[in-house]
Order: C-alpha cells, then sequence, then structure tokens
C-alpha cells in the first residue's frame, strides 16, 4: 500500500491562521465573481446593501444572502451560471422538489478541483494508489460515480467503474480482481457483503478492507454492522450535488466527525429559523460557500442537514474543521436507496392519477438492508369505485406515475380514511421505521 | 327498476367486517342482501338494505367510506339451466356485467339474483324485452317481508 505523501493532501494539514487567509482572499473572489457575472446575486446583494468590496473579513460572510434549493429551482436549468456554456466541460444533475432536477456546472478547473478534494477523501479513509477499488456509486447525472472515480485515478489507484446494481456480479469481481476498497451508499454495500455470504463466499477473508461509503444517512449501528460482516472499516463521506458532488467532506482514521475541505467549502452553521450564525459546538442548519468553483459558486448555501461545527485538534493532525455525521435534516427529505425524494413528489404525483386530493402517508421501512417505501392512500368518496378491477387499477397507476416521476420502485396499499393520522396544520406525511 | 346497494370500503384487517355491520345493527338496520369482494390488500363490502339513506349515514359517521351503485334484481327459473337462460339474453342483448351474486330470499319457484350492469337503465329495458322479471325496489322488499 502506497502511502506517499501527494501533493494536495498538503492542504489538510495547513496552519489555521494560513487557511483563513487563503479563504478570506478566495471568499472576496468568489462574492466579486458572483456579483459580476451572475444577476441574480448582484440583485440580492444590491437589495441587501452588500457589494463585494463590503467584505474584509470571513465574518463579513454573515452579511451576504443565503441561496437555496428554489434558487435552483426557479432559475432552472442555467440561469445561476458564473460560466458561459462553451466553458462547462460538464453537467450533473440530481433530484429536485418538484418535477425539475438540479443542474450543475463544471469548468475544466471545477473538475481538477473536484477531483483533488476527492483524492483527499479518498487519503481520509485511508484509500491510496496501490488500492484496487470497486466503485459502485452510480455513473450517469448523478454526482457519486465520476466524482469518485476521477479522485481515485488521480490518486493511481486501479478504478474498476461498475457502477450499481447486478449485484451477484459485484461479488464475483470483489472476489476475482482482490479489491480492496469498495465505494457504494452504506445500504447498497452491505446488501453485497450479504450476497457474497449467501453465493458462498465469505466476506470477511476477501482482501477488502475499507468501504468508503456516502451519499445516504447512516447510523452508528448500521456502521457496526457492515464492519462485522465485511471484516473491515466504514468510512462516511459527505457531499452534495449543489456544492460539487462527494468531496464536500470525509470521516479520517480518528471517526471522530467528518472533516470538511474548507479551503474550497466554507461552513457555517446557523438557525434554521432566524438565519443567524452559532458558535461552533452548537447544533444548527449547515452552510456552505463554495470558495472556488467557477461553473456554478454557492455563496452561503442552505444544505437543510442538521449538524455542527468543530475547530478542536483532530487525533489525525489535520487542521480542518469537523462536522459532525450528519443524522437528520430540516426539510422533509428523504432518502431512499441513495435518491432523494420529496413527500411533495408524491403529492404531485397523486394529483395527477386522481385529479384530486387523497390523503397519503409514506411509510418506510427496512427489508433485510433494502429501505422499502410504501404509500398509504386513502380511500375518500372521491377516489372510492364500486369496482375491485377499478380499485386495483388505481393502485397500480399510483403505483406506475411514482415510479415513472420519481424512480423509485413504491408499494401502494389503499387504506381506509381515518387509518391516517391527522395533525394541527402540516400532516404527518411520513413515518420513518428505519433505524 | 334500480335497486340502491351501498359498498363499504374495507382494509384486509381483523375485525373490520364485524365493526361495519355492527354499526348498522346497532341503529337496528337488518342487512337484506350481503356480498365480499376481497383481493390481497382490501375487500368492497355489498350490501341492501331497506333504508339507504340512513345506513349510508350511520357508516359514514362510523368513518367508513362508502358510495351507492344502482344493481338491478333479476328473476330467474329456480331449477338447473335457469341461470343459464337468463344469462343467454344476456349476451344477446350485449350488456356488460360488471359482477353478480344470488339474493337469498325467493319468490314461488323463482330465484332472485343482483346484477350490477355498466348501465342499469339500458339493461333493465333490454332484459324487460327479451323477457325477463326485472324486480323494482318495493317488489324486492316485499319478497323479503313476505318470506319470514
Amino acid at each position: 500500500m502506497n502511502l506517499s505523501f501527494s501533493g494536495e493532501e498538503v492542504l489538510d494539514y495547513l496552519p489555521v491562521d494560513q487557511m483563513r487567509k487563503m479563504q478570506t482572499e478566495r471568499l472576496q473572489s468568489v462574492v466579486r465573481r458572483v456579483y459580476e457575472r451572475v444577476p441574480v446575486y448582484a440583485q440580492r446583494m444590491n437589495e441587501a446593501n452588500v457589494q463585494p468590496d463590503r467584505i474584509k473579513n470571513l465574518d463579513d460572510i454573515a452579511r451576504l444572502p443565503f441561496t437555496t434549493k428554489f434558487d435552483l429551482r426557479d432559475h432552472y436549468p442555467f440561469g445561476l451560471f458564473a460560466s458561459p456554456l462553451t466553458e462547462i466541460v460538464r453537467l450533473h444533475a440530481s433530484s429536485g422538489t418538484t418535477g425539475k432536477p438540479i443542474i450543475v456546472a463544471y469548468t475544466r478547473q471545477d473538475i481538477e478541483i473536484w477531483s483533488q478534494v476527492m483524492l483527499r477523501t479518498f487519503r481520509c479513509a485511508g484509500v491510496g494508489a496501490g488500492d484496487v477499488v470497486q466503485n459502485a456509486y452510480g455513473y450517469g447525472l448523478f454526482t457519486g460515480g465520476l466524482g469518485a472515480h476521477y479522485g481515485l485515478e488521480k490518486l493511481g489507484a486501479t478504478v474498476i467503474p461498475i457502477s450499481g446494481g447486478n449485484t451477484e456480479r459485484q461479488v464475483m469481481l470483489m472476489r476475482d480482481f482482490g479489491v480492496t476498497a469498495f465505494c457504494a451508499t452504506p445500504s447498497y454495500f452491505l446488501f453485497v457483503l450479504e450476497k457474497a455470504h449467501e453465493m458462498g463466499i465469505n466476506p470477511q477473508v476477501l482482501p477488502v478492507r475499507v468501504g468508503v461509503l456516502g451519499a445516504e444517512p447512516w447510523t452508528n449501528q448500521m456502521r457496526q454492522r457492515i464492519e462485522e460482516v465485511g471484516n473491515l472499516k466504514a468510512y462516511d463521506i459527505y457531499g452534495l450535488t449543489e456544492i460539487i458532488g462527494p468531496g464536500v467532506g470525509s470521516e479520517c482514521e480518528a471517526q471522530e466527525g467528518l472533516h470538511v475541505f474548507e479551503d474550497h467549502f466554507y461552513p457555517e452553521i446557523i438557525d434554521p429559523d432566524t438565519g443567524e450564525p452559532l458558535p461552533d459546538g452548537q447544533e444548527g442548519e449547515l452552510v456552505i460557500t463554495t470558495l472556488t468553483k467557477q461553473g456554478i459558486p454557492m455563496i452561503r448555501y442552505r444544505t437543510r442537514d442538521v449538524t455542527r461545527l468543530t475547530r478542536r485538534a483532530c487525533q489525525c493532525g489535520r487542521t480542518l474543521a469537523r462536522i459532525e455525521r450528519i443524522s437528520r435534516r430540516t426539510d422533509d427529505m428523504l432518502i431512499i436507496r441513495g435518491v432523494n425524494l420529496y413527500p411533495s413528489q408524491i403529492e404531485s404525483a397523486l394529483l395527477q392519477v386522481e385529479g384530486t386530493m387523497p390523503h397519503y402517508v409514506l411509510v418506510v421501512d427496512r427489508e433485510g438492508v433494502m429501505d422499502t417505501l410504501t404509500v398509504q392512500v386513502e380511500v375518500t368518496e372521491e377516489v372510492f369505485s364500486d369496482e375491485v378491477r377499478r380499485l386495483e387499477k388505481l393502485e397500480r397507476d399510483i403505483a406506475h406515475k411514482l415510479e415513472t416521476v420519481i424512480g423509485l420502485r413504491i408499494a401502494v396499499k389503499l387504506v381506509e380514511p381515518r387509518s391516517i393520522e391527522r395533525s394541527m396544520g402540516k400532516a404527518k406525511r411520513v413515518i420513518d421505521k428505519r433505524k | 327498476m334500480r335497486v340502491p346497494q351501498i359498498s363499504v370500503f374495507l382494509e384486509n384487517r381483523r375485525g373490520r367486517l364485524r365493526e361495519a355491520c355492527a354499526c348498522l345493527a346497532d341503529v337496528g338496520i337488518n342487512l337484506v342482501s350481503l356480498s365480499l369482494a376481497d383481493t390481497t390488500d382490501f375487500g368492497i363490502l355489498r350490501i341492501i338494505v331497506e333504508d339507504t339513506e340512513r345506513a349510508m349515514s350511520v357508516l359514514k359517521q362510523t368513518k367508513f367510506t362508502t358510495n351507492r351503485t344502482d344493481v338491478l334484481a333479476v328473476e330467474v327459473d329456480d331449477r338447473p339451466g335457469g341461470l343459464a337462460t337468463l344469462l343467454a339474453a344476456v349476451d344477446e342483448a350485449e350488456l356488460n356485467v360488471e359482477y353478480m351474486y344470488a339474493f337469498n330470499e325467493k319468490r314461488e319457484r323463482r330465484a332472485i339474483l343482483i346484477f350490477r350492469f355498466e348501465d342499469p337503465d339500458q339493461a333493465a329495458d333490454a332484459l324487460g324485452q327479451a323477457g325477463v322479471n326485472v324486480l323494482s325496489r318495493i317488489e324486492l322488499f316485499e319478497t323479503v317481508k313476505s318470506g319470514r
């Protein structure tokens, strides 16, 4: 295993004062960039009376307005880009709240930066140039597959770009190629390990020694399970499409929070209700500003992830700030089998089938290792038909519409009206039974 | 010619059928006929009662989802081939049968069947012309009373 220090990694250990100086310069630069090139930002900044020259130090970041997922939705597809399309060499997308996905753009330099932060992510997890790495993150518009891929290639590891699915083949290659590291969502990785077992291959004696897992939240129990079943170390990585994809942060061998690559992604914690910045150690919503991205920079992007920040020294020696593992969100987004899902998408799909708004609840559960999702739809007078076949057709139509719009297979169950709880104000739309 | 029938949506959960019947019994409503269609997840209970409005009101109060459908009560000879003859007339008239079930009372040597046709009025006309006796609601309930 080659553990030589690559150039980019030095930044993980940068003395704090040097980091702050770099961040201040970069913040001023990106604020100027969006002010000059993105009309929406210029307008907002003028309204808030904060022009680029008002940003004198890092604390001044609090003067700047926030950016939210609604801004991305409202300016779909290219309205927030700071580079002309001719300079954009890659587009990626993730699911948004309504039918339209979130579109992000990368210049050549952005791709280089992405590769670097992914390289640093893998180094945090102890993956090196000598590793044989199976990349089961989805390749395509999703940022996971290609993000991990470019980082691994830059690292010099041997990449197997297998993407997701075809689990028996995953197990076979894992064994035949002598795979030493695996990239996937935690639930899928566990699925692969258990499939290996089923196939008579003991995952504990395979050479896989580390899992680099992310794209969905996972508990410590889940981690313990994966580590036991596979006899390996499982590391949590963090990212989001709107910021870059994977590569925003990663656990190190100490596994006491995730280091944020803050020379590129400046983290803040705010009170989600008031928007006020909170001190280190206090829990709140994670807000990220991209300091170096060119294609689609984000100023104070509200991630809706709840966590806390610490800048205390880490055992590993890295000086990068750490965030606690993310366990919940401020909004109602769910992550099922690695796919983002908003209850509002269910609503709009149901509307399209029904024409009325039936009451529904989403029940999320886990069967074995895979997430399952059932939409319970109340049968009210509007949708009730006297004929079995019409009701069955209704179930099928709903299931089909959901699969088309959201891309997930969702079971549909018709239930009686009072069985779904009503509460004051917002109805309880989601019951998450996963542990 | 239309006979009102109540359909009730039931989840396939223990006790639902009993609760539906119990709430009607509690207010003194007697079931004249009953049929239950079932799938894996849910069932549709179809009942005929004398006081349809009251029954629907009670069921709704008990938070059942109900629906009113008009069906036809058709007489058929109570002998082998009786039903086949009737169904021949149905096919002849090109009527669409959604479902059917037997009625528990009979008149003389004639059995009664409940039919749900896509278009009950059209069906009543066509069957009448084919010499089939379609009972009115009043006749149907008299059958019930006299049967006791």
